[in-house]
């Protein structure tokens, strides 16, 4: 984690550093157990490619999860998570090896708000295509 | 059969209570890589102002999506789930979960629509500690692929 980022220290339009993911069919199978979604496009190929798949896919929810890590590590332990939302644009697709795939997060500061709250706008991407569009989070910051 | 636009504003009854544990968000935290020790390290969770660990941001969906199966699986509604995908996830929080928590997670159709020759259903999921103290609401949107016909 970094250090605590303060509402005085921080720029509208400031960019955030990017940080990247690895996601692996291992991952998936923890987090189909850890959430309860055992949905068979998470880990099962021969089922992801009979309905129209390119291969297994990630949860939509670990894609977010890793977003939401990304502001949580960024804001730092005292901050608090107001409001935090995604739309999923494109899956994030799995391969059967030892690498698996990986999530590329960006963010940028959008808007300061009254009560030292902020506004991140985020992205994040794998293998070159945007899988996570209309990504905003408001972190209330000290 | 097309999903059914009479289930706008349809509204489940709360789900029995759910006990958030520290095991549950350490293997949460576990799955999605986070190795923040607010997740696991009650005294650095004590330190940042909590009474005990707390759980990632997006742990509620865990509470969320096992209330929604009532609505979801609803045989009026007529959702094909084999054919469902997420669309879009977003939370408000008045504060994280923290361990210890026993929370209720209530269910609304707040919005069904159809979007060229797909259905889609927003569902809102509040949840509130069973002394009427809201923690979270959850707004997921669910995409049925072809379920406009």
């Amino acid at each position: 984690m970094s250090e605590q980022v303060s509402y005085e220290g921080v720029e509208t339009g400031a960019e955030l550093p990017a940080a990247s993911y690895q996601v692996t069919r291992l991952d998936l199978v923890k987090y189909c157990g850890a959430s309860g979604d055992f949905n068979v496009i998470h880990w099962n190929e021969r089922i992801a490619k009979a309905v129209g798949l390119p291969d297994v896919i990630a949860h939509g929810m670990f894609t977010m999860a890793q977003a939401g890590r990304y502001v949580t590590d960024w804001a730092g332990p005292v901050a608090a998570l107001e409001e935090f939302g995604v739309r999923f644009s494109a899956p994030v697709v799995v391969p059967d090896d030892d690498t698996g795939a990986t999530i590329v997060v960006t963010g940028q500061v959008q808007q300061k708000l009254e009560g030292n709250r902020v506004t991140l706008a985020l992205t994040a991407r794998s293998a070159g295509t945007k899988v996570l569009t209309r990504a905003r989070a408001v972190v209330r910051l000290p | 059969m097309a999903i059914n636009p009479d289930y706008i504003g349809k509204k489940y009854p709360p789900s029995a209570p759910y006990e958030v544990s520290r095991v549950k968000v350490a293997e949460f935290a576990d799955a999605i890589g986070d190795r923040n020790p607010l997740y696991r390290d009650r005294a650095a969770a004590q330190q940042a102002g909590f009474p005990d660990v707390i759980a990632p941001p997006t742990f509620p969906i865990v509470i969320s999506m096992a209330a929604s199966g009532s609505a979801v699986a609803d045989p009026g509604l007529h959702l094909n789930y084999a054919m469902v995908v997420h669309g879009e996830q977003r939370f408000e929080y008045s504060r994280p979960l923290v361990a210890g928590d026993v929370v209720t997670a209530q269910v609304t159709i707040s919005d069904i629509s159809i979007v060229g020759r797909n259905a889609m259903m927003t569902t809102m999921t509040t949840i509130e500690t069973a002394d009427g103290e809201h923690v979270c609401t959850a707004y997921s949107t669910l995409v049925e692929r072809g379920g406009a016909a």
